[in-house]
């Protein structure tokens, strides 16, 4: 058994370089991108009010989803500073989101878009970009060659940013298995974890995937600690 | 065969009826004989038979109208006992016939198997005498038109389940169901109050007390150490039974009720009826020539011995302690079964068709062994037992007298039985065991304290039932004993939980479940919270499972997910959590084989067999899988630390302790030894708490990151019922010498502040506890057969929910619940609590130069037992550094 690393020193970068169509990202172990040379901020499937989408069927799930949302993406916010966030898409569970966030969630949201440009991607849960919010809605955007949309287009041959799946990694050893979210990537298309804080992963082996990298793809997994690139060989299905 | 002597066997009570043996075929008259109908006496005459005294006491108490607990030892006709006042009654019914008479007798088990069967049973006498009574069974076999028929025209006697009693009363109509109901018997109770599930019939039992003013009720239960537990469980308690009089319920009155000055509440206690034990068993220890091997659980060295015990005795019940430990034992003895005996397998993964059979083979008295785990461990009658093996330690001495039980359903002959040490610690255990045994010393745990996500089913169940005031519904509860105390607070907590889901910040009053009316009462508020509850009942989580089946994997091209050829045989199942952990080409134990797993297809293990003489890479847990009683702890460590004791040991057990007491030393019975010592270049910490293996693994994980604090580099740590072996790279030797580790701080009691805060925040067993609590508590879906793909997402979730809830609002009540459980569960707080405290200023520390005799047979399990670590960051470590390996050996080859 190998010993792990002895400790992750505070400030050291935990991020990793991940770089698509040309564009150079660092992928975050939070699930955000971050293109310094545009100062853009990217962030997908945030589902905010998801708990409180399960409560209206009967769940009562705790409704503190959007806060912890909210405050990891404030966190990010907070370290790079960015010019611009762009929410791929899904920011909100569904078109009564607004009507049950708590005020105060409301109120972090829009702190939030007081600090850059906001960009709102159509998803197919928030198919329309918010009523009431700040911020400006697009269906997809370009940067440089690469396309931003929240669906992936397996026919596409463009370089492409996506979200929607909500890439996970099942990566065994020890007799154990950890799963995680993570970026998946070939280099000309990427997808996003989700951000939110209740959004479930899908496995990046289910058969969603196929069509987009095939067999070619690496994972990056957020850890703890930083985000860890790993081959399919390494990878589980569920 | 003599009747042993009094206050040996066992101990008499001032406040019980005690019954002594008594002798099939004797028609001395009994004193309450006058207490049968001529109907009955005439059959039992016919049958040769007298009735038996505590059948006749059962039958008095109900006449009087007052309920009982009936402890007996299995063979005592404890069913017939139950259910003979509720013949006589019904026998006896006004002429107005079977029809509009309404429920009489309610009869709940854990088992399903078992309702059918004394349902079976109790056919005969019926039939017998031409009694017009109508007997029926309602599991969740039940076909749904004859449950609500059931509902509509019940039987005279139900027999059913805990779920079943909860399904049943949440319905509309519960209180016309109920309102006749005489007689509720609740058969094995002592294995029924130890889980969430006797919480739950608790409450189905308050709300009885409620409904049907007459009731009195019966608990049949084996031996127990706090018959008083049982007793007060069987009668409403404290604030609620004075409640319940003032709604003119009357309460059971009991003689030898005890008022407590426990703030002025009652503690009422049904009657208490003991039948003394038949012959004093014979128990053995196997003691072979050959000396016993210092670790494994799998007894392979005392096989021959077994299978020579097997062919003397006419049928054999081979008790283990886990599911693949039966695998092996049967394997193992077909392997060497030259005489082609009948044997067989029975647990609990095995197909329920398969099961079925082996029972029907057993009772026909074909099978001349069964290789069993604890699913043979309740009352079925399986027929004609002549001998009881126990493989492995038996963990409780009170589990281990119920095993013994199964022998012998006549009570006047002794019992027969074998105790089969695997290891050099389970001698000492088994050792222990038969003392207790000898002495009658119970070990049966605590009387429970309700769980709250039970509480909150229940709730809402009543909610779907008729609507209710929740000052009333406060005492009812309360009137069931585990929940007599508990505090109006959490009550309304709970009652919040259900309604909104109780949080602080309050933004689903608009969705909530039940509501508060007009009038004052909670309400369902819509039609689907009844069909909610409905698929929610219960207080069991199954862990999945998944199949395991040989086959082989054809891959398309190299590195592609492959194909499963099919055609291969099913070997048994596994927990899914094991298989998570697996990749292919790792190897493991299941079936006796070593096998290699190939892939997950289709919701299946695929494996292959690996080659002869492959080291299995993967442990695969083969511990017990209950952790050894407390009780039998302090006996194993005061047997150790008295020389005196060892010269009674066989198998090499004291040259090993000599050899330890030369060597490093054997610690006193309230000493917690501690050694330190290198090998191999890894440096070790063992330990021997002896408080079973789950309180050993709560322990390592919070040593472990104290070590790691201390910047003493632990690696991982294995933890087994009797110690617990840590180890890293740092000299652990130098570091006490210099100082730098100092072990009363070490294993100090404030670990379990907030060090334990910590790891609750990352710890998969407390995910797995909170995710259990959430499904009991209807926060979120159960997961039902077939839909295991809904199952996992809803996994992924509930870490998800665990995570935000805990920072959010770590005072929120379904996490008080999941602490409660963790408290006793999967983390056994509790037992590391009290051994803390147990061993403050009692460590003895002894550096060693080399590995000790004791530190030998935890430290073997290393390998066997899972391995713990906080290894998440590794793993992830480890395969990234294997795609750089892989990425730099493709370039080398240019």
């Amino acid at each position: 058994m190998n010993a792990r690393p002895l400790s992750w020193a505070p400030g050291e970068a935990s991020e990793a370089p991940l770089p698509v169509g040309g564009l150079a990202f660092l992928a975050c172990r939070s699930g955000a991108l971050w293109l310094e040379r545009e100062r853009l901020l990217v962030v997908a499937d945030l589902h905010l009010e998801k708990g409180s989408a399960f409560a209206a069927r009967g769940r009562m799930l705790p409704p503190y989803d959007s806060r912890a949302t909210l405050a990891a993406l404030a966190a990010v916010v907070a370290r790079f500073r960015p010019a611009t966030v762009l929410v791929l898409g899904d920011g909100l569970h569904d078109g009564r989101a607004l009507e049950r966030i708590p005020a105060e969630d409301l109120a972090a949201l829009r702190a939030l878009q007081g600090r850059a440009d906001w960009i709102w991607v159509a998803g197919n849960h928030d198919p329309v970009a918010p009523a009431g919010l700040g911020g400006q809605g697009c269906d997809e955007i370009v940067v440089g060659d690469v396309a931003f949309r929240h669906e992936p287009k397996p026919g596409e041959t463009g370089p492409e940013l996506a979200g929607h799946l909500h890439p996970a990694a099942k990566v065994g050893g020890r007799g154990r298995a950890v799963r995680r979210r993570c970026f998946v990537s070939n280099g000309r298309r990427c997808v996003m974890p989700a951000f939110g804080a209740y959004a479930g992963g899908l496995n990046v082996l289910d058969r969603a995937f196929a069509p987009l990298f095939g067999a070619r793809f690496t994972a990056h997994v957020a850890g703890a600690e930083r985000v860890y690139t790993v081959a399919p060989a390494q990878l589980r299905p569920d | 065969m003599c009747r042993p002597a009094h206050g040996c066997w066992p101990a008499p009570r001032d406040d019980a009826e005690v019954f002594g043996r008594y002798l099939l075929g004797v028609n001395a008259p009994a004193p309450d004989a006058a207490l049968l109908p001529p109907r009955f006496a005439a059959w039992f005459a016919a049958r040769g038979w007298a009735p038996r005294p505590h059948q006749l006491a059962l039958l008095g108490k109900a006449r009087a109208g007052r309920s009982a607990l009936l402890v007996a030892p299995t063979g005592a006709g404890k069913t017939l006992a139950g259910f003979l006042p509720s013949l006589v009654e019904l026998a006896e019914a006004p002429p107005g016939g079977l029809e509009g008479r309404g429920l009489h007798t309610l009869y709940v088990s854990p088992l399903k198997a078992l309702a059918t069967d004394i349902a079976r049973n109790l056919e005969a006498p019926i039939a017998e005498m031409g009694l017009p009574i109508r007997i029926e069974t309602r599991t969740g076999d039940t076909p749904a038109h004859k449950r609500a028929r059931q509902v509509q025209r019940p039987p005279d006697i139900l027999m059913t389940t805990p779920e079943q009693l909860a399904l049943m009363l949440a319905h509309r109509d519960a209180r016309a169901l109920f309102r006749n109901l005489r007689r509720v018997v609740l058969d094995e109770l002592h294995a029924l109050v130890t889980s969430k599930r006797g919480d739950l019939l608790s409450l189905g039992l308050a709300r009885l007390w409620r409904l049907a003013p007459n009731l009195t009720s019966v608990g049949l239960s084996a031996t127990v150490r706090e018959p008083d537990d049982l007793r007060r469980y069987l009668a409403p308690q404290g604030r609620g039974a004075i409640a319940l009089e003032s709604h003119g319920v009357v309460a059971p009155e009991s003689r030898g009720a005890v008022a407590v000055p426990n703030g002025g509440l009652a503690q009422p206690m049904a009657d208490l009826v003991v039948v003394e034990g038949g012959a004093r068993p014979d128990i053995r220890i196997l003691e072979g020539a050959r000396i016993l091997p210092l670790a494994g659980h799998n007894a392979v060295h005392a096989l021959g011995d077994v299978y020579e015990a097997i062919k003397a005795h006419r049928t054999s019940l081979v008790f283990v302690n886990t599911r693949m430990q039966a695998e092996f034992m049967f394997q193992e003895l077909w392997r060497i079964n030259e005489d082609g005996l009948p044997i067989a397998l029975h647990h609990g993964s095995l197909d329920v068709a398969q099961r079925r059979r082996v029972e029907a083979a057993m009772t026909a008295g074909q099978l001349r062994a069964v290789v069993c785990t604890s699913t043979l461990d309740l009352g079925i009658d399986w027929g004609d037992v002549d001998l009881v093996i126990n493989i492995g330690a038996p963990k409780g001495a009170s589990r281990l007298m119920q095993r013994i039980g199964r022998s012998n359903h006549r009570m006047d002959e002794a019992s027969q039985a074998l105790l089969v040490p695997a290891n050099r610690f389970e001698i000492m255990e088994c050792r222990a065991a038969l003392d207790a045994v000898e002495e009658a010393a119970q070990d049966t745990p605590d009387a429970r304290v309700g769980a709250l996500d039970v509480l909150a089913q229940h709730v809402l169940g009543m909610a779907c039932a008729e609507p209710f005031d929740a000052n009333e519904l406060f005492a009812e509860v309360t009137s069931a004993s585990p929940y007599a105390g508990l505090p109006r607070e959490d009550f309304d907590r709970v009652l919040a939980f259900v309604a909104t889901g109780g949080y602080a910040l309050a933004t689903y009053e608009r969705f909530a479940k039940i509501r508060r009316g007009k009038d004052g009462l909670w309400r369902a508020s819509n039609p689907r919270v009844a069909q909610q509850y409905r698929m929610n009942v219960g207080a069991i989580v199954e862990a999945a499972m998944l199949k395991v089946r040989l086959g082989r994997i054809k891959h398309a091209r190299p590195g592609s997910p492959g194909v499963v050829a099919r055609g291969g045989r099913v070997l048994g199942e596994v927990e899914e959590y094991f298989a998570e952990g697996l990749l292919p080409g790792d190897t493991f134990v299941f079936a006796g084989e070593v096998l290699r797993f190939e892939a997950l297809a289709e919701n299946e293990v695929v494996v292959s067999r690996a080659p002869a003489g492959t080291d299995p890479k993967v442990p695969s847990y083969a511990g017990g899988k209950f952790p050894l009683s407390t009780f039998l702890a302090a006996r194993v460590r005061a047997m150790l630390a008295d020389p005196g004791e060892w010269g009674r040991l066989p198998g090499g057990v004291a040259e090993w302790l000599e050899n330890q007491r030369q060597r490093s030393l054997v610690p006193r019975r309230d000493d917690l030894l501690v050694e330190t010592f290198p090998r191999a270049g890894r440096h070790y910490l063992v330990a021997y708490p002896f408080e079973g293996r789950l309180a050993h693994q709560t322990l390592g994980m919070l040593l472990t990151r104290r070590l790691e604090r201390l910047r003493l580099r632990p690696l991982g740590f294995v933890a087994t019922d009797y110690g617990l072996a840590v180890w890293g790279l740092s000299d652990l030797n130098a570091a006490v010498a210099q100082g730098r580790l100092d072990l009363a701080e070490l294993f100090s009691e404030d670990m379990l502040g907030d060090d334990l805060e910590e790891w609750l925040d990352e710890s998969a067993l407390m995910k797995r506890t909170f995710r259990q609590c959430a499904i009991i508590a209807g926060l979120i879906e159960r997961n039902h057969p077939g839909q295991r793909k809904t199952g996992r997402q809803v996994t992924m979730s509930t870490d998800l929910v665990y995570d935000v809830l805990r920072r959010h609002e770590p005072d929120h009540i379904l996490l008080k619940a999941t602490r409660q459980d963790a408290a006793t569960g999967l983390l056994d707080l509790k037992r590391l609590a009290g051994m803390l405290s147990r061993v403050r200023g009692r460590i003895v520390h002894k550096a060693l130069e080399r590995v000790s005799p004791l530190a030998i047979s935890v430290m073997l399990e290393i390998g066997r037992e899972a391995v713990y670590g906080e290894a998440a960051e590794d793993i992830l470590a480890e395969a990234e550094a294997q795609m750089m390996d892989e990425a730099l050996g493709e370039r080398a080859p240019a």
